[in-house]
């Protein structure tokens, strides 16, 4: 049984210039010690559509009627949707789902010590004591591979290093054992050896809590490393998802495909870089018809610039929204 | 100095007081003793993580650091100045040769001045052109090399996506016909289908121009595919320096082997074999003693921790900074 599904989302925001869309009809679901990998350029959405499931979206956000968020938690499904207090709404935000933030500095309350703010939420959350609360955060700590946690559990944020404050946010996001985690671009503003280190570290808690997890990031070689199934996105749309060795060794999509011609590899150093060509178009001009059509070298005539596609089987487990699929030719 | 090299350092030092008060005043060493030959025509590249001091040592390059030991020439045809002395219109003239490409395309441009007038500024500033005219003109030369629409330069910064921004921010780097180039992080805030079509460009725009690029940066992939030769620095040191296909072919330094092996590979079936470092960088005041790196060295012997190697050269052009190169295989 899935973790959470998540069915037809679509959002868009009010803004002064007219309704942009930043979700376009997205569905996935997560099972339960599974890892997504949520891909895209900056613009695609993938924040906004994590967010979305903790609702913690501004608010000119305007969620389609048809959206469904449905969380399996042990007492029954919770339909993130209806949710409209913010007290109805503790269920979910830090209760049964946690997010990590790219940007540890920016995320901790500077005023407050690491450990104050470690606490806090432990006892909105659970009913544990203070004490209890303290406890347990400083085993956290521990447990995230902070050395002298007690001592770094009374300090703030800014005598931390940058490693140790994202490991600090994940000791956080984990004490309430959340039954989901939401980590958006968690290494990106680490240094490729900490990077190492936060991915190591979080593939072993997910053997050890169970938790599925949301991994966003533009970085496929992190995906790579840390994903079990891919899920990419471009303009709001998934475009294309499935598990992480197909996606990877077989990308069908001609944009899946540029993302990974674009990276550059180590063990072909006279492999020519190869850009997407063109930039991300304004979320103001939205292409119509398929979303990519602008950019892509394997167009196949008027059909990509008016009809949206929608989903063809690529693989095992593996779909891709391209009109190449029904063509019946390999991309 | 050797005619080929556009700069060449010499045990180049930069230190920042720290500490207000007079009695525990301290110096804090951002670069420390770095001795480097950047040939004229290369695509010099500098890596390190956070705090190893290589943007601190090309803003030295630019007289935008303090040159507080040692010393920086530039040599270029009938021209050679000692960068720690540059005064008034010396000073002048290097500025114009020697320019900078920031990390961050959406900080670098002011969101009040049109594109051309961004682009146009450093050629005011330094006074290159007589008039009007032929300002614009030169503008819309660089802006045609840069890639960017004519069009374009009548609008405002905001209108530009991450992309062409930095494409305008490398056009007024160029503008000036500088002959060296800082490009400090340039690529890092990117996106990688994007980051491709930047580098690119670097790498067309220094053929047509004849440029000698400083291309700093923590991505190791992106510096083995862009840059000629490649020095990895560590709290303020090299640690290692060699062409870019030798150094990913048999790299000396444990330090070296470990950023290499952090890179996560995109086969989701290879988790990295080799050792993955421990911990972090020190802070540059409270710096281990003996060599730098022993504190997170899985090689590190007693010697280590009691005497700072030097750099060494272990093959032409290549040289490390290490006590036990001759000994360690670490190449796979």
């Amino acid at each position: 049984m899935s973790l959470i599904d998540v069915e037809n989302l679509t959002l868009q925001f009010k803004t002064d210039e007219g309704l942009i869309t930043a979700v376009d009809n997205v569905s996935f679901s997560i099972a339960p010690g599974e890892v997504m990998g949520l891909v895209g350029e900056s613009g695609s959405g993938k924040s906004v559509t994590a967010k979305s499931l903790m609702k913690l979206n501004p608010g000119n956000a305007v969620y389609a009627p048809e959206s469904r968020i449905t969380l399996h938690l042990d007492n029954g499904p919770v339909d993130v949707m209806s949710l409209k207090r913010p007290r109805d709404m503790e269920v979910v935000r830090g209760g049964s789902v946690s997010m990590i933030f790219q940007e540890p500095m920016a995320s901790f309350a500077p005023a407050m010590t690491i450990g104050s703010q470690m606490v806090e939420q432990l006892l909105i959350h659970t009913d544990m004591s203070k004490k209890q609360a303290r406890e347990l955060s400083i085993e956290m700590l521990d447990r995230v591979g902070i050395s002298d946690a007690s001592t770094r559990f009374g300090q703030y944020a800014f005598e931390m290093s940058g490693g140790m404050r994202q490991r600090a946010m994940i000791a956080m996001a984990l004490s309430t054992k959340p039954k989901l985690l939401i980590a958006d671009e968690p290494t990106t503003a680490l240094d490729v050896t900490i990077q190492a280190q936060v991915i190591d570290l979080m593939k072993d808690l997910v053997t050890d809590f169970g938790m599925g997890i949301i991994f966003i990031t533009h970085d496929l070689g992190v995906v790579a490393q840390t994903a079990d199934k891919v899920a990419v996105m471009y303009l709001g749309k998934m475009i294309e998802q499935g598990p992480v060795r197909e996606v990877i060794r077989n990308p069908y999509h001609p944009y899946t495909q540029g993302l990974i011609d674009a990276l550059p590899q180590l063990d072909d150093l006279d492999k020519p870089l190869m850009p997407v060509p063109g930039d991300i178009p304004s979320p103001l001009e939205r292409p119509e018809g398929c979303v990519f059509h602008t950019r892509c070298g394997k167009i196949i005539g008027d059909v990509c610039r008016t009809v949206a596609p929608g989903w063809s089987d690529t693989g095992e487990n593996h779909r891709t929204a391209c009109h190449l699929c029904h063509e019946g030719q390999s991309a | 100095m050797s005619t080929e090299n556009l700069i060449e350092t010499k045990d180049l030092s930069v230190g920042f007081p720290v500490g207000g008060k007079i009695f525990n005043k301290s110096v804090l060493k951002a670069v420390n003793d770095v001795s480097l030959s950047i040939p004229r025509g290369s695509f010099f590249g500098v890596v390190g993580e956070s705090g190893s001091g290589k943007t601190t040592f090309g803003r030295a390059l630019l007289n935008a650091a303090p040159i507080t030991g040692g010393s920086a020439h530039y040599e270029d045809g009938d021209v050679s100045y000692d960068l720690g002395k540059l005064t008034g219109s010396e000073l002048k003239e290097y500025r114009r040769r020697a320019q900078l490409i920031f990390q961050d395309p959406y900080a670098a441009l002011s969101p009040r001045m049109t594109v051309r007038d961004i682009i146009a500024e450093p050629l005011e500033v330094v006074g290159l052109c007589n008039s009007r005219e032929e300002v614009d003109e030169r503008v819309r030369e660089i802006a045609n090399l840069c890639r960017l629409n004519l069009e374009h330069l009548r609008r405002f910064p905001h209108a530009f996506s991450g992309g062409q921004r930095q494409r305008i921010s490398i056009a007024r780097a160029l503008v000036s016909k500088p002959r060296f180039v800082v490009a400090d992080e340039s690529v890092a805030a990117l996106d990688v289908s994007i980051q491709a079509d930047i580098l690119n460009l670097l790498k067309s725009l220094q053929d047509e121009m004849g440029l000698t690029y400083l291309f700093i940066s923590h991505d190791l992939s992106v510096v083995a595919h862009t840059c000629d030769h490649v020095a990895v620095m560590y709290l303020g040191q090299i640690m290692e320096s060699a062409p870019t296909r030798q150094l990913f072919r048999s790299p000396r330094h444990p330090y070296t082997k470990a950023l290499f092996s952090a890179i996560p590979s995109l086969d989701p079936d290879d988790h990295g074999k080799a050792q993955k470092l421990e911990g972090e960088i020190p802070s540059p005041t409270n710096r281990p003693t003996g060599c730098q790196f022993h504190t997170r060295c899985p090689f590190a012997i007693d010697l280590c921790k009691r005497e700072e190697p030097r750099m060494e050269t272990c093959e032409a052009e290549h040289s490390v900074t290490c006590h036990r190169w001759r000994e360690l295989q670490l190449a796979d």
